[in-house]
């Protein structure tokens, strides 16, 4: 039964991966990947993380609805009215991916899996949080400091107002001059 | 322990959810009548219900160059994802499925929403219904990163994702008693992503009715069926989340249950016709410099009593 499950899934996944490209519509493309990546969380869930599969789920949802938005701002064809192609650089993407696809393979038969010692435990979540917050904490720390910083100097760098602009030269200004006002009264 | 309920439940659920719904918009159109001098009679209740036939034999609208697979896709989504979420909300000591990650289910069929609201934005190409979809996109970004973190205070003072467990943990004192902020928020979260109330932005007036605007028949149907329905589902959250679930002297867990789901939603159907329609934009800029530091202050209180335990 979960064998079924998990080949329907793994077959959706792939299915919605093609659909990405030949799709016309960025929302159709968009909306095809989240179908592919949602069914990576059911695999995931399958596969006993129960915790990692929703989760991937939740925030592919929220993460394609934002990507719908830049998609259909800034392709130049986002209602998909005249035909387009996702594709570039054909021959190279081609040599790539069956490049990889064939070195995956060969490594799943080459690797030296690891026999079975113990049963898994009864509560994933609890072990994916230890992991987390314990062994790999460091690696979470950094990364989640990498990631803030990025944000923060991508929004720097994409708005064209600064403090400057909004406090004055002299940055003595009380009140900011804001274009739109805010929601606490500034 | 909430246990696992028969299959029957699976009918049984749904069938409750829309009952409340069918409450939640009976009461709404009482309190409209009395608002406006009208008498309020069960006729009165009754008669927003008179829209289901009209809207059943409604003839659908149809419109030039419509994706109609998204628009259909994203209709049908919110009513589904609104029922999807109450499966794992117990009703006394059962549930459809006590999932162990109740919780992380329930908001991720949340953020389905978004999606789908999004897509029946999207589908009928046409201006108004687009600007009603992208704001609630614009107020999605807003109420989620709050929501999430009161969710989570919940979820860390019971040490666990299982909202059977979460109900369980408040034996004797609610987490609504001492985490108050985290139940305001949450209750807002509920008005915010069923869009009605203060934030019915992405269906406001001023856009002629946004991301419903274009739907007829069915579609309509469904869409404004998911909005109450997703007010019921917020309602009946509650109750395990922050008011002890079935717990209670005299009466069995359902009732329990029952009266205290009711009782959120009358507060909740109270509000949304008490409080003006807030812009998305506003909205964003409260959200996130005063109610997402208020709830991460608000998650290291139970963190902290935990650690002390």
């Amino acid at each position: 039964m979960e064998s079924v499950l998990l080949a329907v899934l793994g077959v959706l996944a792939l299915a919605g991966g093609v659909l990405v490209f030949r799709c016309d519509s960025m929302a159709r493309a968009t909306f095809a990947l989240l179908l592919s990546l949602c069914c990576v969380g059911g695999v995931v869930a399958l596969l006993g993380l129960p915790y990692l599969g929703v989760v991937t789920v939740l925030m592919m949802i929220m993460e394609m609805v934002v990507m719908a938005v830049f998609m259909v701002a800034y392709m130049m064809n986002p209602a998909g009215l005249m035909p387009m192609s996702m594709l570039h650089n054909r021959r190279g993407s081609l040599a790539v991916g069956a490049g990889v696809f064939a070195a995956l393979v060969i490594a799943v038969f080459l690797v030296p899996w690891p026999a079975r010692r113990g049963g898994p435990p009864p509560d994933t979540t609890v072990q994916v949080g230890r992991a987390l917050m314990g062994g790999q904490m460091l690696t979470m720390i950094v990364l989640g400091f990498v990631l803030l910083a990025t944000m923060v100097g991508a929004t720097v760098l994409a708005t064209r107002r600064g403090r400057y602009d909004r406090f004055g030269d002299a940055l003595d200004r009380r009140t900011p001059r804001d274009p739109v006002g805010g929601g606490v009264g500034r | 322990m909430t246990e696992t309920a028969a299959w029957w439940s699976l009918l049984a659920a749904p069938a409750l959810l829309l009952a409340g719904a069918v409450l939640a918009v009976a009461g709404d159109a009482l309190l409209a009548a009395r608002a406006a001098g009208r008498p309020a009679t069960v006729r009165t209740a009754l008669r927003p219900l008179l829209e289901v036939p009209r809207l059943l034999a409604a003839q659908p609208r149809r419109l030039p160059a419509a994706d109609r697979l998204l628009w259909r896709l994203g209709v049908v989504t919110v009513p589904v994802a609104a029922v999807l979420s109450a499966l794992v909300i117990p009703f006394g000591g059962t549930a459809v499925a006590d999932l162990p990650v109740g919780v992380v289910w329930f908001n991720a069929m949340e953020v389905l929403t978004w999606a789908g609201l999004w897509l029946a934005g999207w589908g009928p190409n046409a201006a108004f219904s687009l600007i009603g979809g992208y704001r609630f996109v614009a107020q999605g970004l807003a109420y989620e990163l709050p929501l999430m973190f009161a969710l989570l205070s919940a979820a860390t003072a019971a040490e666990s994702l299982r909202v059977g467990d979460i109900a369980q943990a408040q034996h004797g004192l609610w987490f609504a008693v001492w985490m108050p902020l985290a139940f305001a928020v949450y209750l807002a979260g509920v008005l915010a992503f069923s869009f009605l109330g203060p934030f019915r932005y992405p269906a406001g007036e001023d856009v002629a009715a946004g991301v419903l605007g274009e739907t007829s028949g069915v579609d309509r149907l469904l869409l404004e069926a998911g909005r109450w329905l997703w007010l019921t589902s917020g309602a009946a959250m509650a109750v395990p989340l922050f008011l002890g679930g079935g717990a209670g002297p005299g009466l069995p867990g359902w009732a329990w249950s029952t009266l205290k789901t009711l009782a959120v939603l009358a507060v909740l159907v109270w509000v949304l016709r008490r409080m003006p329609v807030v812009r998305a934009d506003r909205y964003v800029e409260f959200a996130w410099v005063v109610l997402v530091p208020l709830t991460l202050v608000q998650v290291l209180v139970p963190a902290l009593v935990v650690l002390g335990r």
